[in-house]
């Protein structure tokens, strides 16, 4: 008579779920578990009289501390499509990262430019699969052979498609500099003063959000504009007084130096390596 | 999951918090929707349109969760297109439907969806279909659904007529969205209505300050 004797296989690949039940038991009985570097953040995107401006702030947060002061956020999904991302930053760097080199294949296949269309479903689908398990919030930006698009992409996966949009933790400070300020078919420079004032928004009155502006503008013709920093929000002044003492300021009144004794326990000397 | 004042949906989760509504007339259907989006609190969109095309002559309007209803949304449009290829001509408006009720009815207990299905086909002409939380399908004369819909059960159940010109049909989704969106506070915006006949899609938009009013004191 044979005995089979199974072994219990571990999946390959995907997220494990393992220890989510033995961590919640651990929370209830309170203990804190350890925080993402999330980026607290105001992202901002403007669809223009010739094309696409995404704007974001620069700080990244650890808790209560500023991790980065000058972080980037607004990543490259193709030569033509840009995407702010908010939310965990590793979640968003690594989910743009993905499409973009998904995207790229695609260029290569097709031998044409990316639509703007293609990439939100992709982010749309991969985010849906991670039921909001991957934490990112974006703002997709670009211009295509039909013109220039802007969705806003929620963690569970849902998108919207609209003409000006803000995400974030800065999201509702700079969508009232929109909603003031919006108009539709605004001229460059007009648009770009627009999304600094609702990043600026973001930066002063979010704590999450803080540090410079940056910018990055899609023309009707493709052409890439990013502005990093585009404006220093916060500037930081210059000492009037110098408060160092000189070298020499405090006396010496006794000098004494001391013999520290030691043995030598091993030696030892690099042999020339065998190149022959 | 619990069924309180969340809804049934995740911390952060975005919902159309919703008013929808679909009726049937002789030639086709009038569907409408209001146009809030949000998340907690915070309208994350104020002119949604959750009047989604499936195809050429056939609609759906969502409520719930705006991830599980765009991605259902999505497969059953592919699906819908690949039956009209296959089967040549305008596809089925059942059928659509019952795509819709498939996936609702199987992952059921990870969705969070009520849709109606809505459309115009060559066999049964105008067409309404409701599918509740469950994935339950049935064809109604008239359909209203999201959180909004339970302000107006009476007012629709009081006005509505049998035999229903399109112009009566779109003035009685009007009338009973606005009442909805008056008393829901997740619904809101514009109206937004379309009107599906043998002939095409008219679609329509009311804005905030010209839809009907009523008592508002």
């Amino acid at each position: 008579m044979a005995t089979t004797v199974s072994c219990l296989e571990l999946p390959k690949g995907g997220f494990s779920f393992d220890n989510c039940a033995r961590n919640a038991r651990l929370e209830e009985r309170g203990l804190t578990r350890p925080k993402f570097r999330k980026t607290g953040t105001t992202i901002v995107g403007l669809v223009f009289e010739d094309g696409v401006i995404l704007g974001a702030d620069t700080r990244a947060t650890e808790d209560t501390i500023v991790a980065d002061k000058n972080c980037s956020k607004i990543h490259y999904i193709a030569p033509n499509i840009y995407c702010c991302g908010a939310g965990t930053a590793a979640d968003t760097e690594k989910t743009t990262e993905m499409i973009s080199s998904n995207l790229q294949l695609h260029r290569y296949r097709t031998g044409r430019p990316n639509r703007v269309a293609t990439a939100n479903r992709m982010l749309k689908q991969y985010l849906y699969r991670y039921q909001g398990y991957v934490s990112a919030a974006l703002v997709l930006g670009g211009v295509d052979c039909n013109g220039p698009h802007l969705y806003s992409i929620h963690p569970h996966g849902s998108t919207d498609k609209l003409p000006y949009v803000t995400m974030g933790s800065g999201s509702l400070a700079a969508m009232a500099t929109f909603e003031a300020g919006y108009k539709a078919n605004m001229k460059k420079a007009d648009a770009m003063q627009l999304v600094r004032d609702a990043v600026a928004a973001g930066i002063f009155n979010d704590l999450g959000s803080g540090s410079n502006v940056d910018l990055c503008i899609i023309g009707k013709d493709m052409k890439v504009e990013y502005l990093r920093p585009f404006d220093v929000a916060n500037k930081k002044g210059v000492r009037q007084g110098n408060y160092s003492y000189k070298p020499g300021t405090t006396a010496v009144l006794s000098k004494s130096i001391k013999q520290i004794k030691y043995d030598i326990v091993s030696e030892s000397v690099q042999e020339d390596m065998d190149t022959s | 999951m619990s069924f309180g004042n969340d809804y049934g949906l995740q911390e952060g989760e975005v919902s159309t918090g919703t008013s929808i509504m679909a009726v049937e007339f002789d030639g086709g259907v009038v569907i409408g929707a209001d146009s809030r989006t949000t998340s907690g609190a915070y309208i994350a969109n104020r002119v949604t349109d959750k009047l989604t095309p499936i195809h050429d002559r056939i609609f759906c309007c969502r409520s719930g969760s705006a991830a599980d209803t765009q991605a259902i949304a999505d497969i059953v449009v592919a699906n819908v297109e690949l039956d009209s290829i296959m089967m040549g001509g305008l596809p089925s408006v059942k059928k659509a439907a019952e795509t819709f009720r498939d996936y609702c009815y199987n992952y059921r207990d990870q969705l969070m969806a009520g849709i109606i299905v809505a459309g115009w086909d060559p066999k049964l002409g105008g067409q309404v279909y409701t599918i509740p939380l469950g994935g339950m399908l049935v064809r109604q004369p008239f359909s209203i659904g999201g959180s909004g819909s339970t302000y107006i059960y009476g007012h629709v159940d009081a006005t509505f007529r049998e035999g229903m010109t399109k112009e009566e049909c779109l003035q009685f989704c009007a009338n009973a969205l606005s009442l909805a969106m008056n008393r829901d506070g997740s619904s809101g915006g514009v109206v937004r209505l379309a009107a599906i006949t043998k002939d095409g899609v008219d679609r329509r938009v009311i804005l905030g300050n010209e839809l009907p009013r009523f008592y508002e004191g």
